[in-house]
This record gives structure tokens, sequence and C-alpha cells, in this order.
């Protein structure tokens, strides 16, 4: 297993220096600019000197070098001094990730996201999850009782309905009707005591909601086609012949079989919770990683466009390699040598 | 003594009648929304209009306009004028003094050096200066004493307000970005987040592209002002998010630029927490008709002036064109409030608006038919109209964005009626006016027949704006595609207006060239002008002071808000 890790580590990285070369390609041939979005009185010659002062003049293969080198040598360089305060001889010098709009490093940029995204992203991940197995579980246990048929309608409207709608009806209902929560999220709330926590929670209520509706009605049916699966198998009948209790076989044998699968499909989707939730963040102004990136696209904001999607190819490779390496550890049928 | 406790007294009864003389800080906080967030505090790097006018509340320039396009004195005492003596005679320099006492928020003093160092920062070629036609034809500035700065032009200039006029061109502290200059610029995150300035705020805290929180500057030159202690700028979402936070909910006093659809936002104010405010700057929504012959088999030379359109340099046709063409629906229906019926490229300020082109106000189709019919173009079998083999087909291209198409599809089908046909294409705005040099789909290129777009220009004098159209300005590729005349109009009589008004002071006179060149445009056809365009944002009801204003940043009197009970 060990040798298998390192094995998958090591061919990791080709994969993602081609990912990033064919990131920066397709960014570089996408139509856009920069300086599309200035006010047209900005004069054209004005225009094309701000392209050269972003580096827009360098021939394609030397901006891809430049990238490379400021996120793979003076990035971590840099984590290095902030986090250890060990300087390096070329302190100060390094040139960094600068994203276009804000002229300032784009990993800056995405720490200071982080925070809202993983608050509001994650916990409604988790949420989900917490909701997802007790549903699918009893879903499938009792196939076709009412409880079945309504976690069947109620994952369907969470798959078909988009966000967007979702986010908008709630909006309506809490802050426009009742007024009892914020539309707004305050990334600069600090909760330092039970009031702010109860703000906090009220902030993050409608976001986590309908991110956390969406993703449950995925796992909540994936948990219930894995339960259905196991329960037919002869083992699940041995259990019950040797006078199991019905508790322990359904929660120990079957469960405990029947996650295998789910926690893979977890664990492949926990990227998405860095990569933000585009749409959700937007309609409630949480800006956080997902805002970033559209702001970025929009804007041809390239450096940070590409040092963001990057990111979100590093994670998923690594998770990726979770999943197989956990899914080993659960099953220990596969073995991978 | 007395006067001093007879002053307590006014400012209270003043207090509970408005709390129009309210002391610093007073107020609370002030939540701004703009539904593009801010990105950066510094305009010289960012000519964003969010960027712009977050910005305006912490850096100033020496003079603002205000809501009617008049100057205002802001760090100086009076404008410098030809009568004054501010000015020189031959319109070479002008001389600024600054207020006496006036200090950064720091505590230090302001000084001329600082208006030196600014014109310096923003001349540096390698500074990529995005206001740099604010400072163009400035040879040098001169410190002539502390307070005072001379700006020497190297032409003469009939309006030597470029510099230092409009929140366009703030003065910036020269301690603050003395290692900022021109290559460096960009790199200096520390200062361009956090600008030291004059005005009524102070950056206190700044998450690019999300929010900015200030506070009351402690050294801002009237004790009294702002009146809010602290001011937040948000940041995201989109403008119908943004109107709905302060119209319905409540959640926030200022919400910039609501471009949605008339009729949702008047939804929104029926809730009662808010208004809409809008003002008109020289914003006009206008369809460029090309001159030059965009036909694709002409590969190189297409879209040049070597092959003139083969019907849109008819009169007949683009004054049947102009006609055909119900300008109130159009208003009515995209617009609403921030939008009035124009017949001029250049419909403000008031001296500047042409009456001459009325005609166009009313829609005339057996009019337009009348032309069409009489310059020989007749309907074909198909009902488009056609003459020695060719047809009354246009491609009519805009950006993408909700209100540009259903603008084209009302003119498409106001076309028709004439016989005329058209296809409609749109283009992602970052490609059509990004000035990508191998993309065939900007709006420089114009590879279509007619385009529409709006267009505006900063502070209140149009004399580079009415300069767009010279034959100079036409993109070919020799220009690399990079100039304003879209429509290709060129007329050596037009060119010469241009030159006179660069040698005219008199306002009059100034005013009758731009009337003059205004209608020359018109007459040719190189421009249909559509739609006066507005700026819409909405205001709490407890939001007082506020003073919409097109021809300078929105917030550009934040230090006069107060809030109202």
């Amino acid at each position: 297993m060990f040798n298998y890790t390192i094995r998958r580590l090591l061919f990791a990285i080709p994969t993602l220096l081609v990912i990033s070369f064919i990131i920066f390609a397709i960014l570089d041939l996408s139509p856009g600019d920069p300086t599309g979005q200035l006010p047209l009185t900005v004069p054209p010659e004005v225009r094309e000197k701000i392209r050269i002062s972003m580096g827009l003049g360098e021939p394609f293969h030397i901006r891809y070098w430049k990238w490379l080198v400021q996120f793979f040598v003076n990035e971590p360089k840099n984590i290095i001094e902030q986090s250890t305060g060990y300087l390096f001889a070329d302190s100060g010098e390094r040139l960094r990730v600068v994203s276009w709009s804000t002229r300032s490093p784009v990993v800056d940029l995405i720490v200071e996201r982080m925070p809202q995204t993983l608050w509001v992203v994650g916990m409604s991940y988790i949420l989900a999850i917490l909701i997802a197995i007790p549903i699918g579980v009893i879903s499938a246990y009792k196939q076709y009782s009412w409880f079945d048929q309504l976690g069947t309608f109620v994952s369907m409207v969470g798959f078909s309905v988009p966000t967007f709608f979702t986010g908008l009806v709630l909006i309506l209902i809490f802050s426009v009707k009742l007024g009892w929560l914020p539309m707004v999220y305050d990334t600069n709330h600090v909760v330092n005591s039970w009031s702010s926590f109860l703000f906090q929670l009220k902030q993050m209520a409608m976001p986590t909601a309908v991110l956390a509706f969406a993703t449950m009605a995925q796992f909540s049916r994936f948990m219930r086609a894995s339960m259905l699966d196991n329960l037919n198998q002869d083992y699940v009948r041995t259990a019950r012949a040797k006078g199991l209790k019905e508790q322990s076989v359904v929660l120990v044998h079957v469960l405990r079989n029947s996650m295998i699968p789910v926690v893979t499909v977890i664990a492949l989707g926990i990227p998405q919770i860095f990569g933000g939730a585009i749409i959700t963040e937007q309609i409630f102004k949480v800006n956080g990683l997902g805002s970033l990136l559209i702001i970025g696209i929009q804007g041809a904001d390239y450096p940070l466009v590409q040092t963001l999607t990057f990111i979100f190819a590093v994670l998923i490779v690594l998770f990726n390699l979770i999943a197989d390496v956990l899914y080993g550890v659960l099953d220990p049928r596969i073995r991978y040598e | 003594m007395k006067l001093r406790s007879l002053l307590i007294g006014t400012t209270a009864i003043a207090m509970t009648a408005g709390a129009a003389f309210a002391e610093r800080g007073a107020d609370g906080q002030l939540n701004i929304i703009y539904w593009q967030a801010a990105s950066i505090m510094n305009p010289y790097l960012s000519g964003g209009t969010k960027d712009v006018e977050a910005a305006s509340m912490t850096i100033e320039p020496l003079a603002h306009y205000d809501e009617n396009g008049n100057m205002v004195p802001m760090l100086v005492d009076e404008i410098p004028t030809i009568e004054n003596g501010g000015v020189s005679e031959d319109f070479k320099s002008i001389t600024w003094v600054l207020k006496e006492g006036l200090l950064w928020s720091d505590g230090t003093p302001v000084t001329a050096a600082d208006l030196k160092f600014t014109a310096e920062y923003c001349l540096n070629p390698e500074g990529g200066c995005q206001q740099v036609s604010n400072y163009s034809d400035v040879e040098s500035v001169e410190v002539i004493d502390d307070r005072t700065a001379k700006i020497n032009f190297s032409i003469a200039k009939p309006f030597p307000y470029g510099p230092f006029v409009g929140s366009l061109s703030p003065v910036l502290q020269a301690a603050q970005f003395a290692d900022c200059l021109g290559a460096k610029a960009p790199e200096c995150t520390e200062q361009n987040f956090y600008p030291i300035g004059t005005g009524p705020f102070v950056v206190t805290d700044f998450k690019a592209n999300d929010v900015v929180t200030f506070e009351a500057n402690p050294n801002y030159r009237d004790a009294d002002k702002p009146a809010f202690a602290t001011a937040v700028f948000k940041g995201g979402g989109d403008a119908a998010a943004a109107g709905r936070s302060v119209l319905e909910t409540g959640e926030f006093d200022y919400a910039w630029n609501l471009q949605v659809e008339p009729e949702v936002l008047s939804k929104m104010a029926a809730a009662g927490k808010g208004e809409v405010i809008s003002s008109f700057g020289a914003s006009v929504e206008r369809i460029m008709v090309n001159q030059t012959n965009p036909d694709p088999a002409l590969g190189d030379e297409r879209g040049t002036v070597a092959h003139p359109h083969p019907f849109l340099t008819d009169p007949a046709v683009y004054k049947a064109m102009s006609l055909a063409l119900d300008r109130e629906i159009i208003v009515e229906i995209g617009y609403g409030a921030s939008g009035q019926v124009t017949c001029n490229v250049l419909p403000a300020p008031a001296i500047y608006n042409s009456t001459n082109n009325d005609w166009c106000k009313t829609q005339d189709v057996d009019e337009a038919k009348r032309l069409l019919d009489e310059a020989g173009w007749v309907p074909g079998s198909d009902g488009i109209r056609e003459k020695d083999g060719i047809r009354l087909s246009v491609l009519y291209q805009t950006s993408t964005n909700t209100v540009r198409q259903g603008t084209q599809a009302l003119v498409k089908q106001m076309w028709a009626e004439i016989g005329i046909e058209t296809e409609l294409r749109n283009i992602d705005a970052s490609v059509f006016f990004g000035g990508d040099q191998s993309s065939p789909d900007t709006f420089q290129k114009f590879f279509a027949d007619v385009e529409m777009f709006t267009n505006t220009f900063d502070g209140t004098d149009p004399e580079s704006y009415m300069g767009s159209w010279v034959c100079a300005e036409i993109p070919s590729p020799d220009n690399q595609w990079l100039g304003e005349n879209m429509a290709r109009f060129c007329d050596p009589a037009y060119d010469a207006l241009v030159a006179d008004m660069s040698n005219t002071a008199v306002l009059d006179e100034r005013a009758a060239l731009a009337i003059a060149m205004n209608d020359m445009l018109m007459e040719s056809g190189s421009i249909i002008p559509l739609v006066h365009r507005g700026d819409v944002s909405a205001k709490s009801n407890s939001l007082g002071g506020v003073l919409m204003n097109s021809w300078d940043s929105e917030l550009w009197n934040v230090a006069d808000w107060h809030r109202i009970d």
C-alpha cells in the first residue's frame, strides 16, 4: 500500500505539470482582455501600455515559465518564510503570482477567502452527509414505504431545482418577507461572544441550507442504492439465520459494507468544497473562492484564474488518491501492489 | 462663551430637526453596496468605476464636479481661471493654490510637492497608469511654494482642468508612494490598498474584491464631518440583489448602478424602505453605422476606408433607418427612469446639446419608406428592399447584455417594417470591448454593418470626445486597429472644427463648435443615437445628503451624507 501511494504521488507530478500547461494554454488562447472591463473613456494606446505592464508583451513560453517559477519556487519559499521566520537570500525580491485586477499576490487573496468558503461550503457538506446517510439507510430498509417515497421525492427536487432558484426563494421568504436572516454575508464578522456566534449561524443558515439540500439529494440516493445492493446479499441472510439482532445486521454488517462506495464518493467531492460554490456564493455575497474565480474569469485576470484552477486540479488529483487508498483500507479484498 | 452656547443650542435643534449639522462620527455606520466589488483603492492602476468610486472616499482631487457638472473646489479655495489669473493668457499653464493648513489623514501637511509627485507617478511610462489621458500634454509641474503648484502644458490648453480635477485624478501622498514609481507601481500592494488621503474616510481594512471598511478621517478639514463614524463598502452579487438589499430588506443604505429592468426596480421600491434615484451624464447608447465594407471576401482590406460600404453610405438608407426607430418604446422597455430619447451623440452638459436633429425623436415609418422608394430601393419578392442586386440586409452586433438584446430585437422589428433585413449577433463584453488583436469580434474591427454600445467622456469638457471622430482615429491594420472612430467617418471639414476647438477658450464658442460637430456627425449618418442613458442607484429613506452625480464619483460628497430619522 505504501509503495503504491508513493508511486501514485510520483506519477501525479507529470500529470499536474501537463494540467498546468493545458490550463495556461486554454487561458492564453481564450478570447478576452484584461482591459476589456475598463470604461471606454480609457484610450486604446493607454490600454496597450497597461497590457504591457501586466507582462502580456512577452511570448507564451516565457510567461508560462515565469508562472511555473513563481508558483512552484517563489510561493513555497514565501510560505516557509512566513511560517518559520527563516529568510531566503532572495527575500523581498522574489516575484509572486500577482493578480491583474487587485495587483496583490494571488495566494494572499486565496488565504483571505478560505475561511468563509470552508465555513459555508464545508458546513453544508457535513450537514448533507449527516442528513443523507440516515435517509438513505431508512429508505433502503423500508423500500417503497411512504418514507422511501417521500425521500425519493425530496431528493428529486434537490437534484432538479438549481441553487439559484432555492437561494432566491429562501431570500424572499426569510429576508424580504420575514426579515429573520440577512441576505448579505458579512465577511468582516468576528465570532467572539454568544451573540456574535448566533449572528454567524444566522448568516450561514441560508447559503448552507441551499447547498446542503443539493448535496444531500445526491448522497442519499447513493446511500440508498448501495444499501439495497447489500441487503439482498447472501451474507445478510446468513447473519439473520445466525439469529443476530436486526439492528446489528443492518447497522453493523450492511451499513459498513454499503459505506465503501459512498465514502469514495464523499472523498471525491471534497475538492468541490475548496472550489466553493460559485452560484450560491454570488447569491448570498459570501465572496469566497467561488466568487473569486468568477470575478477572475469575467475580468480576464489570468494569473488568478490559472492559480486557482491549478490548485483545484491538485486537490482533485490528491483526493482521487485518498479515495483509492481509503477503498483499500475499508475493503480488505482490495490490495494494490 | 455666549456665542458658543448659542451654537450648541442651534446644533441641538438642528439635530432634532434632521441631524443636518451632526458632529463627526455621530451617525454610526454607513453601509454601501456596489455589486461589483472594489479590487484596488488606487484609480491610477484601475479605471474600473467601482474602484475609482471606492477610492474617492479616501483620496480626493483638488476639485470635484458637482451634480450639475460645475467644478467645486475641494482642496483649494478657488478654481483657477483666466479671470483670477490662475490660468495663463496663453493657456499653457495653470496655477493651483492649496487650502491653508490642509492635512493628510496621517497628520502630515499636504504640499505642492505631492501634486508634482502625483503627476510624475502617472506620467511614468512603465507604470501602466490608466488615467494618463488626464495628464496629456503635461510638460512639468513646478512647485512655487509649499501651497502653490504650477502645471505647464506643452501646448495651449483652453480647458486645463485635466490633472487633479474629478475623482479619476486624485492627489497621492508623495511620502507614501515614493517607492512605487514606474514598474514598481503594481507591486506596492500595501499602498494601493491603504492609500493615505485627504478625504472624509480612512481605509481600516481592505479585502480585495469583497469588502472595504473605513473609519472617519480624524484630520478631515471640516471638523464636523463626516457624520458617519465608520463605513462599509461591500461588493459582490448582482445588481438586482444590491437593489433588494437597500429597497426591500434595508440592510444597506446605498446601492450603486442598478442596471435591471425598470419594472423589477419599481416593484422593489414599492416595499417603501428606500427610493430609486437617477442622474444623467453624457452617456449615449448609439448605433454606429459602418462606412466601410466589412465583407469577408475583401480579406485584409476588410473594414478599411479603401472600400466604402455598398449601401450604408447612401443618405436615404441611414436616414430611413433612423426615422424607422421608435425611441420612446426602446427607452420605456429597456431603460425606464434611466433613459431619455436623444437625437444627439453629445446630449449634455446642456450648453452642448443641439436641437437641430430633433426630427428623429418621432418615428415616421411612411417618411422612411418614401425616402427609400425615392432612392430606388424597392422591395423584392421577400419584402426586403434591393437595388442593382444589393439587398438591404445588415448584420447588427453588440455586447451580451439582456437590455441590449432586447433593444436589438425591437430595432430588428422596426427595420423589418421598412424592408430592411437584420441579422443579430451578440458578443461577450470582454471580447467585444477588449482590444485583442487576434479576435475578429472587437468593436474596433467592426466586422459588421452596424454595432451598438454606449460611450461617454470624463468630466464635462467634450473636446477629446468630439475629437475621436477625426480621420486619423479610424481603426485600421496600420494602427493595429487602435482608434476610436469606429464608424470610420472621415470629413476634412470636421477635422478642421476639431482643430478650431483646441484653440478656442471662450465657453460659448466652444459650445457652438461642439454643436456644429455633433450636427455634422448626425447628418453624415455614421452614428444613430438611441438613448441618453442615466445612472440609477438606490438609497435608503434614512440616508440624507445624497446628491447623485454622473459627472464624478457618486460618492463625491460622502462627507455630507448623514442619517435622517
